[in-house]
């Protein structure tokens, strides 16, 4: 039973009709996103399950999750801060604005809160170099932009994540 | 009067939406071409204009289009919005800002290679850019812009957004090609190139954003107009991304061949704190560093006469270092990105970059010898014109540059030895 393809029947159908039909295995990653959104990470079920739907090998489409950052096979904090530190943001400030933060949360870069709400990450360049620092949030919902950063503001960000999860009676 | 062609949202407010658009021209040009022209009328219009690439390579468009065999079908074309370059940012304000202009110039370029299926592949970042495009593609199927039989000919175009996951390379055309067919982004051998064999083994043109969003106007316009802007071998406006120790960075639309002075110091406001500027990046990371002369200030930003003070134009990702960088750390910064972005697939890039990494680590912590130097400069030599695509081969600019022209600030960082 593919509870993936179960559960996103009309979703899957919508992707697949993006692709001819013989290349099937073009849907690999929009379906990899699709799964990521259950849990935020992939697990091997997920892989195995979009394998029959593609009709890959497993493994290949493990190494497709190896290979894209953006993709998980280990579970994170449910939110994924990912700060930019490339050169531009580096140029305004963005190495010390991620010192700091990690010093307020108490966690280095890679690790995740206690409670289990936030990770953060050290990642490259997310094209908004003129708004530095910055960073994107990274959750089963998607992806949001969080531009001209300061700690404080950082901090009210992280603040609202964990009212809104405390909103939703989850466990953070 | 209206200033601006490619940053058209600036001037006109809600420019994203369908209706002001196309209140303001939007889809004229297509509409022109697709009901009164050959597909080989309107790929000499775009040769005569002079468009060239605007993705880094600077390859005119409408000989690039040519180059698809008449023989063998489908034909497909790629957008390239993968923009990952650091330092790059304009493809961005296009796709959220002026939606519907790189739309219509992804339907022109459609009709040109007369592909009836077309392709947006954007970072994986992007992903709230691609679900408006999504909108933006179901309003133009919705108004009849899209679909089969296009304004009562026998022409037909769909559109589709594929995202991908976060891998700097799959800008490279054909690994974006990879990508797209369900694989990890590594480049394809060439020949054959895409124009030949590209998506799915068929003939395949793959234009950046940026070009895509000049052809409305141009189609519109004409090429004698287009001409009119920018300079002879470099024609038209281009969209600088201007970052780094400047107090106003941004995007600046302006006609190629303005200066670096004008970009820094009028639309930029300056270098930050009025210190002085020390050197600039004209193309990203991937850049190699031009000391910031008055001679070089003067220089025109067009694809001849940035490469000829010392680094290709690329896609104009300005970043401006002030005296306060020092080289050996941002040699350390561009390492540790072409490492993290190698897709291991050739060995030069994969242990290169890595090596560049590890000795950027040692010598920016105070932990090296001068003759580090020496094998950090020796191992870009290592590197040079031995990879198997472009990143591979820009992963050095910066690292290079910098011995060469900023030696001091290295052999500041390592340890002196006596022998």
């Amino acid at each position: 039973m593919n509870q993936l393809a179960t559960k996103y029947k009309d979703e899957i159908s919508r992707i697949m009709a993006k692709y001819p039909p013989e290349y099937r295995r073009s849907a690999v990653m929009p379906l990899l996103y699709l799964a990521q959104r259950e849990m935020g990470y992939l697990t091997d079920e997920a892989m195995q399950e979009i394998a029959e739907i593609t009709e890959m090998g497993v493994t290949e489409v493990a190494s497709i999750v190896g290979f894209y950052t953006l993709f998980h096979d280990q579970p994170g904090g449910k939110y994924r801060m990912q700060v930019c530190t490339d050169l531009p943001c580096a140029l305004r400030g963005a190495d010390r604005f991620l010192e700091e933060l990690c010093q307020n949360l108490g966690i280095q870069p890679g690790e995740t809160t206690p409670d289990g709400l936030l990770q953060i990450e050290e990642v490259k360049c997310l094209a908004a170099c003129h708004r530095a620092p910055m960073y994107q949030v990274q959750s089963p919902e998607g992806l949001t932009f969080y531009e001209h950063q300061t700690v404080e503001s950082a901090l009210e960000v992280i603040a609202g994540l964990r009212a809104s999860e405390q909103g939703k009676g989850g466990q953070a | 009067m209206n200033k601006y062609i490619l940053l058209r949202h600036r001037d006109i407010p809600n420019l994203k939406d369908l209706q002001i658009y196309q209140e303001n021209g939007g889809f004229a040009a297509f509409r022109k071409i697709v009901t009164g022209l050959t597909p080989d009328q309107v790929m000499q219009e775009v040769k005569a204009s002079g468009l060239r690439g605007r993705g880094g390579a600077g390859f005119p468009t409408g000989v690039k289009w040519s180059f698809l065999p008449t023989n063998l079908w489908p034909h497909y074309v790629v957008a390239n919005a993968d923009e990952s370059e650091p330092g790059t940012f304009k493809d961005r304000e296009i796709l959220e800002e002026n939606p519907y202009q790189f739309l219509e110039g992804l339907a022109i370029a459609s009709y040109a290679v007369q592909a009836n299926t077309s392709y947006v592949y954007l970072r994986g970042e992007f992903d709230p850019l691609a679900a408006g495009l999504d909108r933006c593609i179901a309003a133009m199927e919705a108004a009849g812009l899209l679909g089969d039989n296009l304004f009562g000919t026998s022409y037909s175009l769909r559109l589709h957004t594929h995202l991908g996951a976060g891998a700097y390379v799959c800008g490279e055309e054909t690994a974006l090609l990879e990508s797209l067919e369900g694989r990890r982004g590594l480049p394809r051998l060439r020949p054959p190139f895409p124009a030949v064999v590209g998506l799915y083994g068929k003939p395949t043109v793959i234009n950046n954003v940026e070009t895509l969003t000049n052809l409305p106007p141009i189609l519109e316009n004409g090429a004698t107009w287009y001409r009119t802007i920018g300079t002879e071998k470099s024609p038209g406006p281009k969209v600088f991304c201007l970052s780094g120790r400047v107090k106003q960075p941004g995007n600046y639309e302006m006609p190629l061949g303005t200066t670096f002075r004008k970009l820094i110091y009028e639309y930029g406001g300056g270098i930050l704190d009025d210190r002085p500027i020390k050197a600039i990046m004209p193309a990203g990371a991937s850049s190699a560093l031009i000391p910031a002369t008055e001679a070089v200030l003067d220089t025109p930003m067009d694809y001849e006469a940035v490469a000829q003070v010392g680094s290709p134009l690329g896609s104009a990702s300005v970043i401006i270092l002030d005296d306060t960088v020092r080289m050996d750390w941002l040699a350390n910064k561009t390492a540790h990105f072409f490492s993290h972005e190698s897709c291991g697939k050739c060995t030069p890039c994969r242990e290169g970059t890595y090596w560049m990494a590890h000795l950027t680590d040692r010598i920016a912590a105070g932990k090296a010898e001068a003759q580090d130097v020496e094998l950090l400069h020796d191992v870009t030599s290592q590197i040079q014109g031995k990879c198997f695509c472009a990143l591979g081969e820009f992963s050095i600019m910066a690292v290079r540059s910098g011995i060469e022209l900023f030696r001091a600030d290295f052999d500041a960082r390592a340890k002196r030895v006596e022998s």
